[in-house]
């Protein structure tokens, strides 16, 4: 993505530049791919920092946009992995249908996964929406623990073995659509009138309420689209892995994406991509190092927080991710002194 | 990273007979289990309650005060006769690693927490995952430590009683008596003394407090190393009962702990106690019936209650004022 001021562009250029760009994007990595320069393993690395983005640009959503705390994400995850890999496994059989009708199965199981998630998530949010701050944060950490706990239970679907065999339908095709495609679609979801309602609730809930937003509403509404793109986003992981189980989406892993997103910077699409994808590679760059790995990473995310906690790109956006209506980025996400206990 | 209970800590599995003595016995177990849950819930809930953080490294010092605890015992090895200790070596080795742990844990305030004081709370969280990969990797990639499980050595040697049929041991009595002598004195601490008084005003208020002449970052100190300590008290309980130590044994407990917290009201000392007997009793009943149901259990009877009492069984609900 190009960093160039938006005004001086062309229009057309403005409106169709990151179409192109993703595409020149999509040649280049297939071409390197094709010469062998990018092996198998940097391929999945990269598969997973898409997922990961994906996730990370859900969570912000909700708590970067919206201002609620959901530590439990990785819950929604496991709904929209277990959700997609029932249909193409066990529903369509994936080894005995045709290889024309694969996509669409594909296609059909990432929907199911992600109506899934949407629906828990309404039904999560509704009655906990009534909650505040660290305790709705632990209502979602605890849904996300119930999720792995019942998963586990569920004998047709492998329980505590998990389940195996999936199709590896998820190439890099795929899931640079589906980061292109989220990423427009929130983009054009918080400059929308939702979205300013969403930035609203987050900076004054109760200033939010008196203005005649229905914040129960909207909140709800946050947490239904995050939890569909979650959905959809686990449904991808099951298909780049072809084996998921329960304890991959414990805690750890929503950890791992409120880390990326915080680190990235959250209220800012650009920080989710970036977090994620910069934390997703740091690990495995870090690999020579062998037991020490997780310990520098370790450090470098501490001394990331204690240096630059707004994130590494610290609420703003670059100009795609960008629309023209600049007054919401007039304030800095993390530019007003806060005192940690008259927040709420 | 195992966020699951290890199954050596459920023995019962499958449903036995129904009979008063079966009832007493998960009693017991459910005491011991909630004892630790406790010790580990009263830091969590006094560190939330004063400097209104999450501190997700928590669990780890329980870890540090139990593998303190395992190092220091090998450096007393030539004072044990026969595997057992002298009861004086025992203070001295209990009381090394919880001032060892305590200062670890106001170590890590000073260098990790302090600087993102004034910065949002979600903030801290982050740092405080940080922390908490740290104080686990760091362990386990030292040569001399590394990930494998180690027997606990024996502190205690225990005496087995039989109560209507169920058995208890002098160290489960112990425990018991331990978190619930603990919780007494702590909420006398924070209700009757000057330093108490302190920390109440610091949960207050920490502008005005610091007005008024009061010291935050001692005070915030404090309340850290009271935690630490705990933590490292209950990790030596839990190493106590079932003997075994690794790098990872923090991580579930720390989660359970806060859960018990949670419970009770966070920020609540007596609530704390509460939840994390509460829990450690309803754990051990579940899992009687199905080992994956007991830890999803202190889960569901966690929202159950937080939809009926949104802030936790002690804590009061604040009313935002505009």
């Amino acid at each position: 993505m190009k960093t160039t001021n938006a005004k001086t562009m062309h229009p057309l250029l403005r409106k169709f530049g990151p179409l192109l760009g993703c595409i020149v994007f999509y040649v280049v990595i297939m071409l390197l791919r094709k010469a062998d320069i990018i092996n198998g393993y940097y391929m999945q690395v990269m598969l997973f920092a898409g997922v990961n983005v994906l996730m990370t640009a859900s969570l912000n959503l909700v708590n970067g946009f919206t201002g609620q705390f959901c530590i439990g994400h990785a819950g929604f995850m496991s709904l929209g992995a277990y959700g997609a890999a029932v249909i193409t496994t066990m529903v369509f059989k994936s080894n005995s249908i045709p290889e024309a009708a694969q996509i669409p199965v594909f296609l059909l199981g990432l929907l199911c996964g992600g109506i899934v998630a949407a629906i828990v998530g309404a039904l999560i949010g509704i009655p906990s929406l009534k909650l505040k701050g660290d305790y709705l944060a632990i209502v979602t950490l605890a849904f996300g623990e119930i999720v792995r706990a019942l998963l586990r239970l569920i004998q047709p679907i492998g329980g505590a073995r998990g389940m195996i065999g999936i199709p590896n339908y998820a190439n890099f095709f795929w899931i640079m659509l589906f980061v292109v495609l989220t990423l427009w679609l929130l983009r054009n979801l918080i400059y929308s009138s939702y979205g300013r309602a969403f930035i609203a609730i987050r900076d004054n809930e109760i200033a939010a309420d008196a203005m005649g937003i229905n914040t129960t509403k909207y909140k709800i509404m946050s947490f239904c689209i995050a939890a569909f793109i979650a959905g959809v986003a686990g449904g991808l992981y099951a298909h780049v892995l072809s084996f998921i189980q329960p304890d991959s989406f414990g805690f750890v892993k929503s950890a791992d994406y409120l880390v990326y997103l915080y680190a990235g910077g959250s209220g800012s699409l650009t920080g989710s991509v970036v977090g994620a994808v910069l934390l997703t590679i740091l690990p495995e760059v870090l690999r020579f190092l062998a037991t020490w790995r997780l310990v520098l990473y370790a450090i470098i995310l501490i001394a990331v927080m204690l240096y630059r906690s707004e994130g590494l790109i610290g609420g703003k956006e670059v100009p795609f991710l960008r629309i023209k209506r600049s007054s919401l980025y007039e304030q800095p996400l993390f530019g007003r002194k806060k005192n940690g206990l008259s927040e709420e | 990273m195992s966020f699951c209970p290890p199954a050596h800590l459920f023995i019962f599995t499958g449903m036995e007979a129904i009979a008063l003595a079966t009832i007493l016995q998960y009693l017991v177990y459910g005491l011991q289990l909630g004892s630790v849950y406790a010790l580990l819930a009263l830091g969590y809930t006094m560190v939330y309650g004063i400097v209104g953080m999450i501190n997700t490294a928590h669990g780890d010092f329980l870890m540090i005060g139990a593998l303190g605890t395992y190092f220091i015992a090998k450096l007393f090895d030539s004072m044990s006769i026969d595997g057992t200790y002298p009861m004086l070596a025992v203070g001295c080795i209990i009381l090394i690693a919880t001032v060892m742990t305590g200062g670890i844990a106001v170590g890590v305030e000073a260098i990790a927490y302090r600087p993102l004081r004034n910065k949002p709370r979600m903030i801290a969280l982050i740092t405080a995952v940080g922390v908490s990969m740290f104080l686990t990797n760091f362990p386990r990639a030292l040569p001399f430590i590394g990930p494998n499980p180690r027997p606990f050595p024996t502190l205690f040697t225990p005496k087995t009683f039989n109560v209507l049929g169920a058995s208890i041991t002098s160290t489960q009595i112990i425990m018991i008596v331990l978190a619930a002598v603990t919780m007494l004195a702590l909420d006398r601490l924070v209700a009757k003394t000057k330093i108490g008084a302190q920390m109440r005003a610091v949960s207050m208020d920490k502008d005005a407090a610091s007005l008024m002449g009061i010291n935050i970052d001692k005070v915030i100190s404090i309340t850290f190393f009271i935690g630490g300590a705990l933590a490292a008290v209950s990790g030596i309980c839990y190493a106590s009962v079932y003997p075994q130590v690794e790098v990872y044994m923090g991580s579930w407990l720390g989660n359970m702990s806060f859960v018990s917290a949670v419970l009770g009201g966070i920020g609540d000392i007596r609530g704390a106690m509460l939840g994390g007997f509460i829990l450690g009793i309803a754990q051990i009943f579940a899992t009687a019936i199905n080992s994956t149901f007991g830890y999803a259990v202190g889960f569901i009877i966690l929202i159950v209650i937080l939809l009926v009492k949104p802030a936790g069984i002690m804590g009061k609900v604040t009313i935002e004022k505009v």
